[in-house]
């Protein structure tokens, strides 16, 4: 059975960076694909994939990440440019979603601005 | 806000006290993206010698290489700098994926040990970055998350950018793709095995490098 984690931003809102990372890791190191609402900060990406290889052993192989963000202008004016990191230092960014899950289980995700494709291992049954 | 301080403090006070020699540039990018082939090329075109062993297996680089006081020159200009070749960064390391280009069992366990140490590795050095060369295979998909995740954070960091857009020599590449990906950079599309178009390359490290 393939298990589909919804997780609202909420939850992780309160959380300090290394507590983010640990959460929605351990969801995802538990077989789980897991759909965040929002995206974690850059950083907090980076960071991600350094403890994800700081975890991978012969049963955990990785994870496979996709991120669907509304598409930004290129070039923001000043004022958008402002309100926007606002935003996103008040309530967190929880614009678009966050897909992610166990390598052994989702062999890829192929992303464009607007939609997202995930692509299991052929050993793996539904 | 703490980390925003510490950021702008560091490359302050950072800024003040490096010597234009100290100049850090760092190879980043997929595995099998062609960094080290790169730097290779570089270091063939100013010193006469390779830095490091390439192969199709991915993670032939598993640890940071440094090429110290570099000096390339270009229409009357100098630039002297350490190249930093970097591990290629991944979300994931099969052991089994080597297994399957018949190494033994022993060997693809360490290698992919050695890899996941590499990445943790390459990540950690991007704090010490002062010029970023992401390096990218223009005959795959561009718009990966590993790929967005490097930019993004050299962007947070405020870490000047060139785009490569590696491998024109073969059929399959397609330099818009990344340009489409990563519309607010400069990409130069050069072959990094043959040789082609590392002028365009070079003029464009000193654009970056100002």
């Amino acid at each position: 059975m393939l298990t589909l984690q919804f997780m609202p931003y909420d939850e992780i809102a309160n959380l300090v960076s290394n507590k983010r990372i640990s959460k929605v890791l351990n969801i995802v190191k538990g077989n789980n694909i897991l759909l965040l609402e929002g995206r974690l900060r850059k950083e907090e990406e980076a960071e991600l994939i350094k403890r994800t290889m700081e975890e991978i052993d012969e049963d955990f192989k990785g994870i496979e990440l996709g991120v669907i963000y509304p598409d930004e202008k290129k070039n923001p004016d000043f004022f958008n440019k402002i309100k926007s990191n606002m935003i996103n230092l008040l309530l967190g960014d929880r614009r678009g979603f966050t897909i992610m899950g166990p390598a052994t289980i989702v062999r890829e995700i192929k992303q464009d601005p607007n939609k997202i494709q995930l692509f299991t291992n052929t050993n793996f049954k539904l | 806000m703490i980390t925003l301080m510490q950021k702008f403090m560091r490359r302050l006070f950072g800024n003040f006290f490096k010597k234009k020699k100290d100049i850090k540039m760092g190879l980043y990018g997929p595995p099998n993206g062609g960094k080290t082939t790169l730097a290779n090329q570089v270091c063939k075109d100013w010193l006469g010698e390779e830095m490091g062993s390439v192969s199709n297996v991915a993670h032939e680089t598993r640890e940071i290489q440094i090429k110290e006081q570099l000096t390339i020159k270009s229409n009357g200009k100098e630039l002297s700098f350490n190249l930093v070749d970097t591990p290629g960064i991944a979300t994931k390391i099969d052991y089994e994926d080597f297994l399957k280009v018949g190494m033994k069992d022993g060997e693809a366990k360490a290698r992919a040990k050695e890899a996941t140490k590499g990445v943790v590795n390459a990540i950690k050095w991007l704090d010490d970055m002062d010029v970023v060369i992401v390096v990218l295979d223009s005959t795959k998909d561009p718009f990966t998350q590993v790929n967005i995740t490097i930019v993004g954070n050299l962007q947070a960091r405020d870490i000047p950018v060139l785009l490569v857009a590696n491998k024109i020599d073969l059929k399959k590449s397609d330099i818009k793709r990344i340009q489409t990906a990563f519309p607010q950079y400069d990409v130069v599309g050069i072959s990094a095995k043959c040789g082609n178009n590392m002028d365009e390359f070079y003029e464009a490290l000193f654009k970056i490098s100002r």
